[in-house]
């Protein structure tokens, strides 16, 4: 919290404050909750990321697992008909009966531990690198960022399909995959945020009295360039859960029956046409999961221009 | 202007050779049997695999190996592919036309589209069509290429019947495999028309409309946002004004003033267009049928094909050095003070 009322608190700022006398007092964790209520795209997109983190908090309790691995659908039966909803099973069954519902619950789950991962591996890998090639500079610099633009230069799902061509499909190695791909956007947006906080006085101050170069990073540096990443990592969670579903529809995911979203969809493909009479027959296997991520993605989106409207000192005063 | 272009062409081979060390490093994951089927030409020679793996020097250090693959690779020697049964080099050549005739088309709809709504856009800031833009670009950014196209599928073909899956309708692709059909370019639509097979061309127009469509919304996202800010930026340019207060045109100020200059950041993120249409390629080519590159790349991934995956990830790679290369130069032709520094 203390990064904010730095960059934001109210001495700090030009007298053009003084022009709302009301508010003169106001702390930086109140002026960012206002900046943020004042949008109702973000609270709309806030609210929607609150019913997926609960949905994923409490899949055990609205959706009882059934078989050991609780992230396996459970399934009544193979008939190679999709069933419609019905009670018991509120969203309908998939080709093969599986249970929609079921699967959306928990694949919510797989959502946020894939994205989450994803993140974490990648922002693991950029601190490392990010922090070398940005505080020293120098041919390490050099060759570090050479590799970023090779790998950036590539598209990225075309790499996460070749990654787990050759390693094989398990949800494992797709989130390895998903890392390789995201890596270098983190570590050119750290390198360039440690080369901006590199030469501020507090490093200077830092380094004046004797701070290491470890103990200036860890706790000088880093806590500075936080905020950049949080706003890179949830516009990225959309993205990554998409490379990850579309993976999984390409049928270079996880195993079948296991709950993701990405797979319901793919379950869904040989039933598009519908029957002869009524082409829209079963709708349900598509527009379900379909909207599951969808909203998704479109919540992570709303919440990431949030954040970066909030958060990025650049923008700050400006509205 | 020429020492502009040289210097970038100059540091095109050390990308290629970037490229092609990280699809060998990622080889390293398998094993040397495994790596010894790249350079397999017909299946017969399974039995002489241990021969392969010293001939082809699979068990010696790395450099060695890459020496000799990168040889290989530039002699246009791919290997076989297991999953199209011929050479990867011939497979790539009978899968690539369908991909480019799909890739041709929506960068097309998608600049045409994505500029035009971007400028408009900006133009009409606040207003409907801005609303109108700004809500395509953030449900195209959140709708997953594939939830789309499974979308369309089911409306404009499983309810109206318009539009199939798939390349050809099946009396037309009889047509085309039975002799009298000559392929000059392997576009099908290009080859009916020359052809003079207006029948075979509106069945292959009927085939394209959905996947064209799948990728122009995917991507006119993308473009729509990039156009609108860069627009917004140069309308509020000095020289715009000064325009503006000379008594031109509306028109002549946003075409041929504004524009002109709000393209500029457009070309730069124009390449970053073509790598999404890549990846968009491969999720379309699957969900529709389409005999190309990206679905054949996908199955083969399944399969463990490994020298139709690496040739695939070559090729992908290729036209994205090929696409950087193009946006360079356009930029240094747009822009004046690129080419002179």
């Amino acid at each position: 919290m203390s990064a904010i009322r730095s960059t934001s608190s109210a001495p700090t700022l030009p007298f053009s404050r003084a022009l709302a006398p009301a508010r003169a007092v106001e702390s930086g964790w109140h002026r960012t909750v206002r900046r943020f209520r004042r949008n109702p795209l973000s609270v709309l997109g806030m609210g929607i990321i609150a019913m997926f983190v609960l949905t994923a908090l409490l899949a055990p309790f609205i959706a009882h697992p059934v078989e050991r691995n609780p992230y396996m659908m459970p399934h009544s039966g193979y008939a190679p008909d999709p069933q419609p909803p019905r009670p018991g099973h509120p969203f309908g069954t998939t080709e093969e009966q599986f249970d929609l519902f079921y699967g959306i619950v928990w694949g919510a789950r797989t959502a946020f531990i894939v994205a989450l991962s994803v993140i974490a591996s990648a922002v693991a890998i950029a601190l490392v690198l990010g922090s070398v090639s940005g505080f020293y500079g120098g041919r390490v610099d050099e060759i570090v960022m050479r590799i970023v633009d090779i790998v950036l230069a590539f598209p990225g799902l075309i790499l996460a399909v070749v990654i787990v061509a050759v390693l094989g499909p398990s949800v494992r190695n797709l989130i390895i995959a998903i890392a390789a791909v995201e890596w270098p956007t983190y570590t050119r947006l750290l390198r360039g945020e440690f080369l901006r906080v590199r030469d501020m006085e507090y490093v200077q101050a830092a380094r004046a009295l004797g701070a290491s170069d470890l103990l200036i990073i860890v706790r000088h540096v880093i806590p500075n360039t936080i905020y950049s990443v949080l706003i890179l990592a949830s516009l990225n969670m959309g993205s990554i859960v998409i490379t990850f579903a579309a993976l999984s529809f390409l049928g270079l995911g996880v195993p079948p029956g296991y709950s993701d979203w990405g797979q319901l969809i793919s379950l869904s493909r040989n039933w598009i046409t519908g029957t002869a009479g009524d082409p829209f027959t079963f709708w349900y296997t598509l527009i379900i999961p379909g909207t599951a991520i969808f909203l998704f993605v479109l919540g992570w989106n709303l919440l990431g221009d949030a954040f970066r409207d909030v958060f990025d000192p650049r923008l700050q005063g400006s509205r | 202007m020429t020492t502009f272009i040289a210097r970038r062409l100059a540091l095109l081979p050390f990308v290629a050779v970037g490229v092609t060390v990280l699809i060998f490093s990622l080889l390293q994951f398998l094993t040397p049997a495994m790596r010894a089927s790249l350079y397999i030409h017909d299946p017969k020679q399974l039995n002489a695999l241990p021969d392969i793996i010293r001939k082809y020097d699979l068990d010696r250090p790395v450099y060695i190996q890459y020496w000799g693959w990168l040889r290989q690779v530039l002699h246009g020697d791919l290997g076989w592919s297991e999953t199209a049964r011929e050479p990867v080099a011939d497979a790539i050549r009978g899968y690539f036309p369908a991909t480019l005739e799909l890739g041709m088309y929506s960068f097309a709809c998608i600049l045409a589209l994505g500029i035009w709504l971007g400028t408009a856009a900006a133009v009409n800031k606040d207003r409907a069509l801005d609303h109108l833009s700004r809500f395509t670009s953030i449900s195209g950014a959140s709708l997953p290429t594939f939830v789309w196209a499974l979308l369309l599928l089911m409306v404009f073909y499983g309810h109206f019947g318009w539009f199939p899956p798939g390349r050809l309708s099946l009396d037309a692709d009889l047509y085309v495999r039975g002799g009298q059909f000559h392929a000059y370019t392997g576009l099908m639509t290009i080859d009916a028309l020359l052809n003079g097979q207006w029948w075979i061309f509106w069945d292959a127009v009927r085939h394209l409309v959905l996947p064209v469509a799948t990728l122009t919304y995917y991507l006119t996202a993308v473009l729509v946002r990039i156009t609108r800010s860069s627009m917004l930026e140069t309308l509020r340019t000095d020289y715009v004004r000064t325009a503006e207060a000379k008594g031109l045109s509306h028109h002549v100020v946003i075409d041929k003033h504004a524009r002109r200059n709000a393209m500029i950041p457009v070309i730069t993120l124009g390449s970053l267009l073509f790598v999404g249409l890549l990846s968009g390629v491969v999720i379309t080519e699957t969900v529709f049928n389409l005999p190309g590159i990206g679905r054949w790349g996908v199955g083969a991934s399944q399969q463990l094909d490994i020298p139709a995956v690496t040739g695939f990830a070559l090729v992908f790679a290729g036209l994205l050095v090929l696409a950087n290369l193009c946006a360079d130069v356009l930029y240094a032709v747009v822009d004046p003070r690129i080419r002179l520094r």
